[in-house]
């Protein structure tokens, strides 16, 4: 039933409805093509077929297309959920990877630790191994892979977004607030969404978030650069390229606490080496050595990027341990929520040191809410409208190629793109598109998707 | 799943009227609790006793995962010992009991709630926020009902 493919199609097409496939491995990944629908005329157009290869110049043929092709093709396409999420992230490897779409930041982070930590392995290292002990490269080399470790856990992973309200959900909100409000006067602005909640003899007011639709949980708050509600929103971190919350808040401390003692590690035995050598061959030799052993600019460099991390990484840990010992979160302490004027006070905190780390770094690993690799569908209500074709379906590759490879499609994208040149590939499986791999040009094969589509009437 | 199957044939002689939304209860912080505040719309469906059960029970379920006691540390500690690269082979205590709470859901759907023409939809698929009950109606009876969505109920996954 589908088109000509390899045993890989066959196998993930067990148990389905017939169904076409269009496109190169790629574009099957992220979707597939059922058909509910076909114009009965369709047939008609397979003797057309062969002359679509050739020109699309003749008037009269199109306008004989026009003639015929009234009614609109429906067709299905199965998406990942990841696909059809709002919001302002981009995401890798078929929805596993989350992030935020600014991410110069994050390689430049990325750089500096690796850059400094290659260094100190290339040049620091033999030397402090043969002299000191082989045990300083090797905590050197866990550190450095636990704090990578704990960077790509916190950039890649969800921190707690919370999905928006369905369109009923939505509307029942809205109704509960209507009642609530009573009777506006016309011309009055009505009152603002709050609801308030009553946590631990604390009044906590939850608001309203227009763009999610939802009244945000308590200590949630809306992300304006990732365009998402987020649970327990922390901060925005362009270091991380990654909102910090619920689920990454962990990571994100382990990360700032393991990259300040990596810091101070690398900073320290820098200084070691440059003593030990010193009381070897005077300082400005060991300065000045050749650069094939020791040259002055890495060693500038490292100590230049060790200090200034020094007082912002090891600033940033502490101010984080002291969040942690209160309970807060930072959006918090910088809204000034609790900070005891009117008597008001941290209804979460355990008032407890021991209590409330325990709870922020050994409580239970939240699953994500946002179900990114789910299938669902996307209907799709093919007009017969041809305009173009090729152009919008290079579109169509452009994104399907690199929705998989770079991590820089907003997904919010890709669907528009997608709808006409599955609209066209739909109707004219012409070969010279992109989107579809040289061998389907044959002629006989430019033909199966009407079978096919015919086949699963 | 037989149920579900007979809802979703069912859908020719019954429609969906309208749904109920449970909110979440936030009176003990943080934690995931559900409003046990009986919905009108559910009145005349079913009987009060029966939906607190089910939402006592969710609640527990809940109280269970996110508990902070000696299991949850050792996962923690455990977890950062291995730079957390534990969690591809080991499945967390929360979503054991996600998994329970499924498996729960879909027992009382097929016992309870389909019986009287209601649909109880997972948490978890609406974001944790609200527990979404569709109501399900006859078409052949005069359902002009206020709330009635064009929007398919069922919610699978």
């Amino acid at each position: 039933m589908s088109l000509g493919q390899g045993p890989r199609s066959r196998r993930s097409s067990r148990g389905r409805i017939p169904h076409v496939r269009l496109g190169n491995r790629r574009h099957r990944r992220s979707g597939e093509l059922d058909c509910i629908g076909l114009c009965t005329n369709l047939q008609h157009r397979r003797a057309e077929t062969p002359r679509l290869h050739k020109t699309n110049k003749k008037n009269s043929w199109h306008a004989r297309r026009r003639a015929r092709t009234m009614s609109a093709v429906m067709v299905t396409r199965k998406v990942r959920k990841w696909e059809k999420l709002p919001g302002k992230n981009t995401f890798c490897c078929d929805g596993r990877v989350m992030m935020a779409r600014q991410k110069g930041v994050f390689y430049l982070t990325l750089f500096l630790i690796v850059g400094t930590c290659s260094l100190f392995f290339a040049f620091e290292c033999p030397y402090l191994a043969v002299h000191l002990s082989p045990a300083i490269p090797f905590f050197a080399v866990l550190l450095f892979l636990f704090v990578i470790a704990m960077l790509l856990r916190t950039s890649f992973s969800d921190p707690g977004v919370l999905p928006r309200a369905l369109p009923e959900e939505a509307t029942f909100i809205e109704m509960e607030i209507e009642a609530a409000n009573g009777n506006v006067p016309a011309g009055q602005r009505p009152p603002p969404r709050i609801r308030n909640v009553q946590i631990n003899n604390q009044i906590v007011k939850l608001k309203y978030c227009y763009t999610c639709k939802i009244f945000r949980p308590p200590r949630a708050s809306h992300c304006s650069i990732c365009d998402n509600c987020v649970d327990r929103f922390d901060h925005h971190c362009p270091w991380v390229g990654n909102c910090v919350g619920k689920r990454n808040y962990r990571y994100f401390y382990m990360f700032t606490l393991s990259l300040s003692l990596l810091t101070i590690y690398i900073f320290t035995f820098n200084i070691v080496h440059v003593v030990m050598r010193s009381v070897d061959g005077g300082f400005l030799n060991t300065l000045k050595e050749t650069p094939g052993t020791y040259p002055f600019l890495f060693f500038f460099f490292k100590v230049l990027v060790c200090f200034f991390t020094l007082w912002s990484v090891v600033g940033l840990t502490g101010f984080h341990t002291y969040l942690i010992s209160l309970n807060q979160t930072t959006n918090e302490d910088i809204k000034g929520s609790w900070s005891g004027k009117n008597r008001v006070q941290n209804p979460y905190s355990h008032k407890n040191f021991m209590k409330n780390c325990c709870e922020v770094l050994c409580g239970p690993t939240y699953p994500s809410v946002l179900d990114r690799r789910g299938m669902t569908q996307e209907d799709l209500t093919v007009s017969s409208a041809s305009a173009a074709p090729s152009s919008s379906s290079s579109s169509n590759a452009a994104p399907q190629t690199t929705k998989t490879t770079a991590p820089l499609i907003p997904n919010e994208h890709t669907p528009d793109d997608a709808r006409p040149s599955i609209a066209a590939s739909a109707e004219n499986s012409d070969s010279s598109k992109e989107g579809f791999p040289p061998k389907r040009s044959s002629p006989a094969r430019v033909t199966s998707p009407r079978v096919a589509l015919i086949k699963c009437i | 799943m037989s149920t579900f199957h007979n809802l979703q044939e069912l859908r020719h002689s019954a429609s969906l009227a309208n749904k109920v939304f449970i909110q979440r209860d936030y009176s003990e912080g943080t934690t995931c609790r559900f409003q046990t505040k009986f919905p009108s719309e559910l009145e005349s469906r079913i009987e009060r006793t029966l939906f607190e059960d089910t939402v006592k029970t969710l609640n527990n379920y809940y109280a269970e995962a996110e508990k902070i006691g000696g299991q949850s540390y050792l996962e923690g500690c455990l977890a950062c010992a291995t730079a957390y690269l534990i969690f591809l082979c080991m499945e967390t205590r929360y979503e054991k009991v996600l998994k329970k709470i499924a498996k729960y859901i879909q027992e009382q759907n097929e016992k309870v709630y389909a019986p009287r023409g209601l649909l109880v939809t997972d948490p978890i698929d609406r974001g944790m926020r609200v527990i979404e009950i569709s109501i399900y109606e006859d078409r052949g009876s005069s359902g002009s009902s206020s709330g009635s969505s064009s929007v398919s109920g069922s919610t699978a996954r």
